[in-house]
C-alpha cells in the first residue's frame, strides 16, 4: 500500500451532502475484474454530458462545463473538500479506488459512511473527519481564493490552512500507523496466526455446526 | 458480568484479539461472495501466493449481472459475461461452493444465504456487499466489507474492526393493515436520517418487531445500511429457530438441538445500556414513499412532496436539488405522482413474502396502460419454483406483470433492467440515489404492497385503504 506522510496539496471543494458511491463511480464500471483504471470515471454522471460506458474513449467526451472537477482552477487537485456522509451507500471499493486512480489523495469532510471510510485506509488514501464549522471556512476561503492549497502532516495529525491557521484531527493509532509506514494489513493480521488458529479451535469445539 | 447488549456478545465472542489502541481481530464465520467484489481479492491471493483460509466458510453466487431473461444462452455483455465467468473460474480454482447462474439454488445473495442455512444465529457474516446487514436478522453480527477486506477474511478468516457503539431501534405496538417491515425501515431512516446510525450497530426490538416473520425481520435489517449503520440486527427467537430447522446448511439432529439450547441466548440481557435509543410507535407508521434521491427523503402515502422554502436553510439546497431531479413540484400530493415503470425485487423485497403480498394486490386485476413495464423479479430460483407452486407468477402475468428469473436486477442495473433517463419507477428496492436504476432514471421506495398497487392504478395509492 502507498505511503501517507504529508502533503501539501490544491484542494477542490464538492458542495454536496451525501454523496453516494453509485455518484463517485456508477455502476457500469463496476464491470471490471481490475483494481485499476476508474479514474476517468470517477464521478462520471456528474463530470460528462453524456452517458458513459466502460469502452468509451472518456478523453473525447463532452465535459459538463459548470461540474467544479471541471473547472481549470481546479485542475491537479489531491485534496477533495466534501460535505456530511460522504461515500454512502454501497460498499464498492471502486469508489475509493476510483478517487485514487483520479489522483485525489486526501478527502475532507464533517463525517464519512462507515465502509467508505474504511475502505480509504486499504488505498493509502486519507478520509478526515473536521468539524462541520471548519469545513465550512475550508468551503468559504477555496472558493474565495483560487489556488487555494492545503498542507495535511499525518503524524502531527494537523492540516495547515494558508496564514499557518492549524487544524488538529483525530484518527485512530492503527490506521494512521499502517498509512504512516505503508503496511498492508493481511501480512500484519498474518503476525498472528497462532492466536487465531487457537481461537477457531476452542470456537469451533463450542460451536461444532459452524 | 454487567447486562450486555446482543452486540456485545456477538463481538465478545468472536474476538480473537484485541490490541491496546482499539484496533481488534474479530473471526468470521461465514463469507458470502459474488461476483463483483470478489475478482481483485481473489487476484491478491494469487499474486501473494495465499489460499482462502477456510473454504468452507464461503459459500459464492452470481447476482449483480445476471440476466432476468434467456438464461438458457450465455451473458450477451461481454463484460458481465467475464466478470460471471471470473467467479465459476475462482470458486473452482479455490475449491468455493458456487451456486451457478443456472442453478435452482442461485439467488441475490442475501437470499439464499438465509434460504440454505448458512447464515445462522450468533455467526459473523460478511460479504462485499452493504446490504449484507440483511443476515443480522438471525441474531447474528453481519456487514458489509469492502474488496481489501475480503481479501483479507480469505485469506486470514479474520477482519481488523474496531467496535461500533450500539443504538436501540424499538417499535413497539401493532402495525396496521397494508404496513409492512419496508414501511418501518423506511419511517426509522425518515426519523434518524441517512446517517443517524453511523457508526454504530442497531438492534431492532419491540413487540412490532418480535412480530415480524423472518422475511420482515430481513427487510428491516437490509436498510440498517440506508440508516448509516453498517450492522442491523434482530435477537433470535422461536421465529428464528422455525425458519431455520431442516435447511440445507443449518446443523440436523441432536445437533440442531445444541445449537438452538445455545442461540437462545442471543438477545440482548435485561437492562443492557445502549449508546443511543430510538422508539417509533408501530400504531403510526403509514405505508411510506420517498420522493426525493435519498433514502431519509421519505413522507407517509397521505402526505405531500416538500417545499423548500419551508424546509431549514442548511436543507434548502438538497431538497430542491432532489426535486429538480425528481422532476416533481413542491406541494404535490404522493398520490398525485405517476410511474413509468415498476420493479419488485431487491435483497430487500424479494422473498416469498413478499412475491405473495404483491401478488395479493395484484389478484384480478390489471396493470394500468399508462404503466410502460412492471418486473418482479424473485430473488433465487428456490423462492420462484415455490412462488410458481403456489401459482402467483399466473397472478403476476394475468395482471401484466413480467415475471422474470432471479438476480439483483433492476435495484442498481448492471444488467439490462433499468430505467430510462426521466421514467419515474416505483420500486421495493432501497436505494432512491440518482442513476441507481439507470442514468436519469427517477425512483420512488415503496413496500411490494405499495409497489403493486401503484403498478394497477398507474399513480401511488394508499393500499391500506384497498
Amino acid at each position: 500500500m502507498k505511503k501517507f506522510t504529508k502533503l501539501d496539496a490544491l484542494v477542490v471543494p464538492l458542495d454536496r451532502a451525501n454523496v453516494d458511491t453509485d455518484a463517485i463511480i456508477p455502476k457500469q464500471f463496476l464491470k471490471s475484474i481490475k483494481r485499476s483504471g476508474f479514474g476517468p470515471n470517477a464521478f462520471d454522471e456528474w463530470r460528462y454530458l453524456d452517458h458513459g460506458e466502460p469502452d468509451m474513449d472518456n478523453s473525447k467526451r463532452p465535459l459538463n462545463p459548470d461540474f467544479v472537477l471541471n473547472k481549470p482552477r481546479y485542475q491537479g487537485a489531491e485534496i477533495l473538500l466534501a460535505r456530511e456522509n460522504f461515500g454512502c451507500g454501497s460498499s464498492r471499493e471502486h469508489a475509493p479506488w476510483a478517487l485514487d486512480d483520479y489522483g485525489f489523495r486526501a478527502i475532507i469532510a464533517p463525517s464519512f459512511a462507515d465502509i467508505f471510510y474504511n475502505n480509504c485506509f486499504k488505498n493509502g488514501l486519507l478520509p478526515i473527519r473536521l468539524d462541520a464549522d471548519k469545513v465550512d471556512t475550508l468551503f468559504r476561503e477555496v472558493e474565495a481564493n483560487e489556488g487555494y492549497r492545503l498542507s495535511i502532516d499525518l503524524e502531527a495529525q494537523t492540516i495547515e490552512a494558508p496564514g499557518g491557521r492549524l487544524y488538529a484531527f483525530e484518527i485512530d493509532a492503527f490506521r494512521k500507523h499502517c498509512l504512516l509506514n505503508g503496511l498492508d494489513d493481511i501480512g500484519l493480521t498474518l503476525q498472528h496466526v497462532d492466536e487465531i488458529r487457537a481461537y477457531e479451535k476452542r470456537h469451533l469445539a463450542e460451536s461444532p455446526w459452524l | 458480568m454487567s447486562a450486555q447488549t446482543l452486540y456485545d456478545k456477538l463481538w465478545n465472542s468472536h474476538l480473537v484479539r484485541q490490541d491496546e489502541d482499539g484496533a481488534a481481530l474479530i473471526y468470521i464465520d461465514r463469507h458470502l461472495v459474488h461476483e463483483v467484489t470478489s475478482p481483485q481479492a481473489f487476484e491478491g491471493l494469487r499474486l501473494a501466493h495465499r489460499h482462502p483460509w477456510r473454504t468452507v466458510s464461503m459459500l459464492a453466487v452470481p447476482d449483480h449481472n445476471v440476466p432476468t431473461v434467456g438464461r438458457g444462452e450465455r451473458i450477451h455483455d461481454p463484460l458481465s459475461r467475464i466478470q460471471v465467468e471470473t467467479l465459476d473460474a475462482n470458486c473452482k480454482e479455490f475449491g468455493v461452493t458456487e451456486f451457478k447462474m443456472n442453478d435452482i439454488r442461485q439467488g441475490i445473495v442475501h437470499v439464499i444465504g438465509p434460504e440454505q442455512g448458512a447464515t445462522l444465529p450468533g455467526m459473523t457474516v460478511v460479504c462485499g456487499d452493504s446490504h449484507t446487514s440483511t443476515h443480522g436478522a438471525f441474531a447474528a453480527l453481519a456487514h458489509g466489507i469492502g474488496t481489501s477486506e475480503v481479501e483479507h477474511v480469505m485469506a486470514t478468516q479474520c477482519l481488523v474492526a474496531k467496535k461500533s457503539r450500539t443504538m436501540e431501534v424499538r417499535i413497539e405496538g401493532e402495525l396496521s393493515r397494508g404496513v409492512t417491515a419496508k414501511d418501518i425501515a423506511l419511517a426509522v431512516i425518515g426519523r434518524i436520517g441517512t446517517a443517524g446510525g453511523t457508526g454504530h450497530a442497531i438492534e431492532f426490538t419491540g413487540s412490532a418487531v418480535r412480530a415480524l416473520s423472518m422475511e420482515g425481520r430481513m427487510t428491516l435489517c437490509n436498510m440498517a445500511i440506508e440508516a448509516g449503520a453498517r450492522a442491523g440486527m434482530v435477537a433470535a427467537d422461536e421465529t428464528t429457530f422455525a425458519y431455520l430447522k431442516g435447511r440445507p446448511f443449518a446443523p440436523q439432529g441432536e445437533m440442531w438441538d445444541k445449537a438452538v439450547e445455545q442461540w437462545r441466548g442471543l438477545k440482548s440481557d435485561p437492562g443492557a445500556v445502549f449508546d443511543a435509543v430510538v422508539v417509533l410507535d408501530a400504531s403510526g407508521i403509514r405505508p411510506q414513499v420517498t420522493w426525493g434521491t435519498s433514502p431519509e427523503m421519505v413522507v407517509d402515502i397521505d402526505g405531500r412532496v416538500p417545499d423548500p422554502a419551508s424546509v431549514s436553510a442548511d436543507k434548502k439546497e438538497g431538497v430542491e436539488r432532489a426535486l429538480a431531479y425528481m422532476g416533481l413540484e413542491a406541494n404535490t400530493p404522493i398520490t398525485g405522482i405517476r410511474i413509468d415503470k415498476v420493479f419488485i425485487g431487491s435483497c430487500t423485497n424479494a422473498r416469498i413474502e413478499d412475491m405473495r403480498a404483491a401478488a395479493e394486490v395484484a389478484r384480478g386485476r390489471k396493470i394500468s396502460p399508462s404503466v410502460k413495464q412492471a418486473l418482479v423479479v424473485p430473488g433465487s430460483g428456490l423462492v420462484k419454483r415455490q412462488a410458481e407452486e403456489e401459482g402467483l407468477d399466473k397472478i403476476f402475468i394475468e395482471a401484466g406483470f413480467e415475471w422474470r428469473d432471479p438476480g439483483c436486477s433492476m435495484c442498481l442495473a448492471m444488467n439490462d433492467d433499468r430505467l430510462e433517463p426521466g421514467e419515474r419507477c416505483a420500486s421495493t428496492s432501497n436505494r432512491n440515489f440518482e442513476g441507481r436504476q439507470g442514468q436519469g432514471g427517477r425512483t420512488h421506495l415503496v413496500s411490494p404492497q405499495m409497489a403493486a398497487a401503484a403498478a394497477i392504478a398507474g399513480h401511488f395509492v394508499d393500499v391500506s385503504k384497498w
